[in-house]
């Protein structure tokens, strides 16, 4: 197999989540950016995990699911606190916390 | 001198200082249950050590070295160090210690009545008592240490009198200046105890007397002028002169107690006690010489000025107390007379202040003597005490200041020499410019037509006020005459100062009786002629020679300090206060100013929108991990 093909995917993949979040004003589409960075980030540590034979990569990224999945719990409860307050899930209308 | 440890009653002379100090401390922890009796407790301690004085002086008569020493305790022991506290009961202290308890007492009589109808008449009962146990501490104490305490409790009672009523500004400004031109002067008394114990290691009469010879001149000199500017800030004499006066805001039993048995004559006593230092050191003696004489005449000539009448007697003080340097400036020859002026003042010095008093007390606190006039019918006993009081200050023959004032100038014309016929003219001069002013302040006070204000009602003082008036007349009348002729204070003094050689008469006895006799009779002419004469105006004339306008001013005495120390002080004073603001203040606040302005300018950054944080973030990732590449890949 080679290697940079899932390295480049990886890359793109984290290139698109971060745009993602830095663009997009609606707060799930940001969420999912994340977790789009998140799995990019999962994809490269597989990656290594299959070329070195050894198995840490893929141990931190179930980590990374666990805490994913926990964040997305927690997340979304909170986009949906803040729309039922707000009527709005866009990420700039929630900037009371400012100087 | 051998001196003795005391037996029998000498040793009980600590109780000179503890029962006035004592009814002190009673009468100010005591509060307001002290009301009714406590003026009676604290004229009755000062009694019983007058009595206890007494005794004290009779017993030392009758010891073959009368000169006896009570240790008391150890007062400070550190390092090289070390002042015993003691007594020293000598025929000089013993002088001074009845002047102080007798004198004192009949002012305490007289201030029952005086501030009978006073609210705080306990208060001052107190400080009058604070008053008389710091100055017998002072003439009582046997080291220079156990001096300068008493100085400066005599300091702080004074400040407390003088600021009796408080609540008036020009009281409280007086008692501070009072206490600031102290500090002056005692400055210069801690400096000439310091220098006493870094050369000589002691601070005690018997050690500095026994060992001030083997100083270096300059030495001697620098110590004997130290002592001179104590003495003169505590006499109010040249240049120190300027609070004596103000100290006039007290109430006037307190001006009688200043001027006449405490206080004033403390510069007196430690000159005459430090002879043995003054022998050593003929600059310094000449230099006590110069104020004495300088003196008398500021003090005579302001004398003449005034209207106030308890100021002109203030500057009477201020010239008597230059007499008196004088006389301790001549050397041997003039101790026992300085001192017997003293004493002879103190007599006739209480009794015209307390007759002052009496008058105030008939006038409605009145002190302008243009608003007297012919008041000798009203108060009789105050006229008739008072009178004796003026004869006995201006010199009139065979009454108290005759003999003592004559004694000095006799000794400053057997001088001998310019200097000798310099300072004897002076004397003679102030005695002729004494009679003026006491002649004036008579003729306006006592003769002449009423020129009282509308509503005043002048009557005698009820009888504890006279009472103690009249027995300082009598003392006025004969303190001369006992003390230079029955009872000479010579011999009496004769262990202390040892035996005067005596001198070669340059001007007869006898003319410089008759002659002082006859410059005082000129003198009192002269006040006739000028005052009694013709009608006194009510207010002060305006178009007055300049001389008259520069005693006015008290020859600018105040300006002087004002323009030299004052200002410039208050300069510096500013200089600081404008270098603590903008320098000190400055920096510190500026970096506080400078933090707070750049973070609220950061805390722009923070605006709330969640994206730019994140571009933020991001921004700083590829930074790090740019950084870590280049980092690695180098």
């Amino acid at each position: 197999m080679n290697i940079s093909n899932y390295l480049v995917l990886a890359a793109v993949l984290f290139t698109i989540g971060a745009v993602g979040v830095l663009v997009r004003r609606n707060a799930i589409v940001v969420f999912m950016c994340v977790e789009l960075m998140l799995n990019s980030v999962n994809l490269t540590l597989v990656t290594f995990a299959r070329t070195t034979g050894t198995v840490d990569g893929q141990v931190i990224a179930f980590f990374v699911m666990v805490v994913a999945a926990a964040e997305v719990v927690v997340g979304l409860a909170i986009i949906m606190s803040v729309y039922r307050t707000r009527r709005s899930a866009s990420v700039d209308d929630v900037n009371l916390l400012k100087y | 001198m051998e001196t003795i440890p005391a037996t029998g009653l000498l040793g009980a002379s600590w109780l000179l200082i503890a029962l006035p100090l004592a009814g002190a401390a009673v009468l100010l922890l005591g509060g307001r249950r002290t009301d009714r009796w406590g003026h009676l407790l604290a004229t009755g301690t000062v009694a019983a050590a007058f009595v206890i004085g007494l005794f004290c002086t009779f017993q030392l008569s009758g010891l073959d070295e009368p000169s006896a020493s009570v240790d008391l305790f150890t007062f400070i022991r550190t390092g090289n160090l070390d002042v015993e506290a003691g007594l020293l009961f000598d025929p000089l202290s013993a002088v001074f210690v009845l002047l102080i308890t007798g004198v004192g007492a009949l002012i305490h009589v007289y201030s029952i009545g005086y501030m009978a109808h006073d609210p705080a008449r306990r208060r001052f009962f107190a400080y009058l008592n604070l008053f008389v146990a710091a100055m017998l501490l002072l003439v009582l104490g046997n080291s220079y240490v156990a001096l300068y305490v008493g100085w400066e409790g005599v300091g702080l009672a004074s400040y407390l009198l003088i600021a009796f009523w408080y609540t008036r500004p020009a009281a409280a400004t007086a008692a501070k200046k009072a206490f600031i031109m102290n500090r002056v002067g005692d400055v210069g008394l801690a400096l000439a105890i310091f220098l006493m114990f870094a050369q000589l290691g002691t601070t005690s009469y018997a050690g500095v007397f026994g060992e001030v010879g083997l100083l270096a001149g300059g030495t001697v000199t620098a110590i004997g002028l130290l002592l001179l500017l104590g003495a003169c800030g505590k006499s109010g004499q040249f240049p120190l002169q300027a609070w004596l006066p103000d100290a006039m805001e007290g109430p006037t039993p307190v001006s009688a107690l200043i001027h006449a048995a405490t206080m004033v004559t403390a510069g007196v006593y430690l000159i005459a006690r430090s002879a043995p230092v003054f022998d050593e050191t003929a600059t310094a003696r000449t230099v006590v010489l110069v104020i004495g004489a300088l003196t008398l005449m500021i003090g005579a000539i302001v004398g003449c000025a005034y209207d106030d009448i308890k100021k002109v007697l203030a500057y009477s003080t201020v010239s008597q107390i230059g007499y008196m340097f004088l006389a301790v400036g001549l050397g041997p020859v003039g101790y026992a007379a300085g001192i017997a002026h003293l004493l002879a003042h103190g007599f006739f010095k209480a009794g015209l202040f307390l007759g002052a008093g009496s008058v105030m007390h008939a006038m409605r606190d009145q002190v302008d003597m243009r608003r007297y006039g012919g008041l000798a019918k009203r108060l009789p006993v105050t006229f008739v005490t008072f009178g004796l009081g003026y004869l006995a200050l201006i010199g009139f023959p065979f009454l108290s200041g005759y003999w003592t004032k004559d004694a000095i100038i006799e000794a400053a014309f057997d001088r001998g020499g310019a200097s000798g016929w310099l300072l004897g003219g002076v004397a003679v001069l102030g005695a002729g410019l004494t009679a003026f002013y006491m002649t004036r302040l008579m003729l306006m006070t006592f003769a002449g037509r009423a020129r009282w204000e509308d509503g005043v009602h002048p009557h005698e003082s009820p009888t504890v006020m006279t009472a103690p008036m009249v027995v300082l007349a009598i003392g006025s009348v004969a303190a001369g005459f006992l003390l230079v002729e029955a009872f000479p204070l010579t011999e009496w003094l004769e262990p202390v100062f040892g035996e005067p050689e005596e001198a070669a008469h340059v001007v007869p006895p006898i003319v410089v009786s008759i002659g002082l006799t006859v410059v005082m009779l000129l003198g009192a002419a002269a006040a006739w002629l000028f005052v009694g004469r013709r009608e006194v105006p009510v207010t002060a004339p305006a178009r007055v020679s300049p001389v008259v306008v520069a005693a006015r001013r008290a020859l600018y005495a105040d300006t002087v300090n004002e323009s030299l120390f004052m200002r410039p002080g208050m300069w510096l004073t500013r200089a600081l206060v404008w270098l603590d603001a903008r320098g000190v203040d400055g920096v510190v606040n500026g970096t506080a100013a400078a933090l707070g302005g750049s973070s609220s300018r950061l805390g722009r950054a923070q605006t709330g929108f969640v994206r730019s944080y994140a571009l933020g973030m991001l921004g700083g990732a590829v930074l790090i991990a740019g950084a870590l590449l280049a980092v690695t890949s180098a």
